[in-house]
């Protein structure tokens, strides 16, 4: 159940944002989107679309790739996070679970749960202890292995970890980047679960996907981004029914004009 | 017998010195990915800061102030010189180089100020000794190891039970998944370059007690027996290194010992040994003694 209606407390507003890398290279123009408190956002596009940068543009890691928001603005409630560090986005509540997992592989589950917390600083023991229950009940197949080096878990096992790990910073804003890249048709599904849930306890997601149909089922609204820019944007279950989703990401066939080959390839 | 645990003993106090060294280059190494080549000139601050300052503050207050402005002098030039510009990775390399300039720039100078002296840093110890047994063992070096098993076991709790330890490991293993979890990677890797520094410093002390004549201009030039250490560890590993310096530490002590059964390898061989006894280790184990185990990227 969320906690709150989805018109009370912080949204995320992305305005108008241009974002440049290496002071040569556009990689996204004019891009806006929001993501209303407690909703779910599905972001979709190519590779190459430019939806991590968005991610990085929001999380504060865009310097680390030589990137900049050259114009517009970003806000998550009444924080301004363009031109700010990752240390901002965290404390304002929004925490990003990069591509590919990325969890510490040679520190143990229970040392990647702590990072987790780092950029919060000090907190009470009792917050820190709710939110590692959390986590668990979540992920029970966590606690069971607090003591194995991440490394060595399942690649499902270091998706929960990289998401458990984003959690135990209570955010009210998850941005998720491809959580179901390289996974087992059955961990999609499961992982797909976990992002209802932990939206049902209240918090945000911003979810980029490749996997088209996942991303619509969860999400309220979706955007499609195409070489750098908001191509389409509207309710999910609109979007799932426009002839050029269903064609490019959703891999159906549309028409008898369309040859099978452009299917899930462009997605 | 005697003669045999007398070098065992010398050895390890030498290799818990080095070690401080050591572990100072590797933590730089894992929080920066730069290779300190300004590690021996700090050290040679520290010692000299420690030998100009005794006489008006005693012993304990001088090194405590050379460990301080040498940690100081570490973190500034991490913060000032090396990390300008763009958070990048790729930048490594370049930082790198320029510690080689800061290190002939600080050297040049400690060397004019020494000149061909020998300095007393005033340590307690003297030439004291005491009896162990049969052995008879210089108190400087009992406190050389004394004192550098705690610094060591300090160093390794700060990596293992504090957020800094975690943040410092987290950020080596992967620096942007650190920065996302709200890491803030400049100002880890700038407590990472003055602990080092400061580690340094408390070992130019041992370098230049009894039985070595004192502190000279040479002094920080040991910092490059600590390079080999730091290197069959496994260079990113704290307790490679402190296993490299140990492994060190023993093996001159004990070429030096028997050097008069070992005369066929010629003059002072004890000085080359380190560096047998690396490219010996790395020949069996090319990435070191304890490099990065299961990691598996993915």
């Amino acid at each position: 159940m969320p906690e709150a209606p989805p018109d009370e407390g912080p949204a995320l507003h992305v305005e108008d944002v241009d974002v440049v890398y290496g002071r040569a290279l556009s990689a996204l123009r004019s891009v806006s989107l929001t993501v209303p408190h407690g909703g779910v956002v599905t972001l979709l596009g190519a590779n190459g679309a430019g939806k991590t940068t968005l991610l990085r543009a929001v999380s504060g890691t865009l310097r680390l790739h030589r990137g900049a928001i050259t114009a517009g603005r970003i806000r998550y409630g009444g924080t301004v996070l363009d031109g700010r560090d990752p240390v901002a986005a965290v404390r304002a509540g929004v925490v990003q679970v990069p591509e590919g997992r990325r969890v510490f592989a040679g520190l143990t589950v229970d040392e990647n749960l702590r990072s987790g917390g780092l950029g919060l600083g000090r907190r009470a023991p009792a917050q820190v202890r709710e939110a590692r229950e959390r986590v668990f009940s979540l992920f029970p197949r966590l606690a069971e292995r607090t003591h194995q080096a991440a490394g060595l878990l399942s690649g499902g096992e270091q998706q929960m970890l990289a998401i458990g790990r984003a959690l135990m910073a209570a955010p009210r804003l998850l941005l998720l980047d491809e959580p179901s890249l390289g996974l087992a048709p059955q961990m999609v599904y499961r992982i797909a679960e976990v992002v209802r849930e932990i939206n049902a306890q209240g918090t945000a997601v911003l979810l980029v996907e490749q996997n088209a149909g996942m991303a619509l089922s969860l999400a309220d609204h979706a955007h499609v981004l195409e070489v750098g820019e908001v191509r389409l944007a509207g309710p999910a279950d609109e979007l799932a029914r426009t002839d050029a989703v269903r064609r490019l990401y959703l891999g159906e066939e549309t028409g008898p004009e369309t040859s099978s080959g452009t299917g899930r390839g462009a997605a | 017998m005697t003669g045999f645990l007398d070098n065992v003993l010398t050895g390890l106090a030498l290799g818990a010195v080095y070690a401080l060294v050591a572990l100072g280059f590797v933590t730089i190494f894992k929080a920066s990915g730069v290779l300190n080549f300004a590690h021996g000139s700090l050290l040679l601050l520290g010692g000299y800061l420690t030998a100009i300052l005794h006489d008006d503050l005693g012993f304990a207050g001088a090194l405590a102030v050379a460990v301080l402005v040498t940690a100081a002098v570490a973190g500034a030039m991490d913060r000032l010189l090396l990390q300008r510009g763009e958070q990048d990775p790729r930048t490594a390399h370049v930082q790198t180089i320029v510690t080689i300039g800061v290190d002939i720039v600080l050297v040049t100078d400690l060397a004019r100020r020494i000149g061909g002296d020998l300095l007393s840093l005033g340590d307690p110890w003297g030439d004291a000794v005491t009896s162990l047994g049969p052995l008879t063992v210089a108190d400087s070096r009992l406190a050389a190891i004394a004192v550098s098993a705690l610094a060591i076991a300090a160093a390794f709790a700060l990596f293992r039970f504090t957020p800094w330890g975690l943040s410092l490991r987290a950020a080596a293993e992967d620096a942007e998944a650190a920065a996302l979890m709200g890491v803030r990677l400049t100002r880890i890797r700038t407590v990472a370059w003055c602990l080092a520094g400061g580690l340094a410093a408390l070992a130019a002390v041992f370098l230049a007690a009894f039985p070595a004549p004192g502190l000279e201009r040479t002094t920080g030039q040991i910092a490059l027996k600590a390079f080999p250490a730091a290197i069959l560890g496994g260079m990113a590993s704290p307790a490679g290194a402190l296993a490299g310096s140990l492994l060190i530490g023993l093996t001159e002590a004990l070429v030096a010992g028997y050097q008069t059964e070992l005369h066929v390898l010629g003059e002072g061989f004890g000085d080359v040994a380190p560096y047998a006894v690396m490219v010996l280790v790395l020949l069996v184990r090319p990435t070191g003694l304890f490099a990065a185990k299961g990691a598996t990227r993915v």
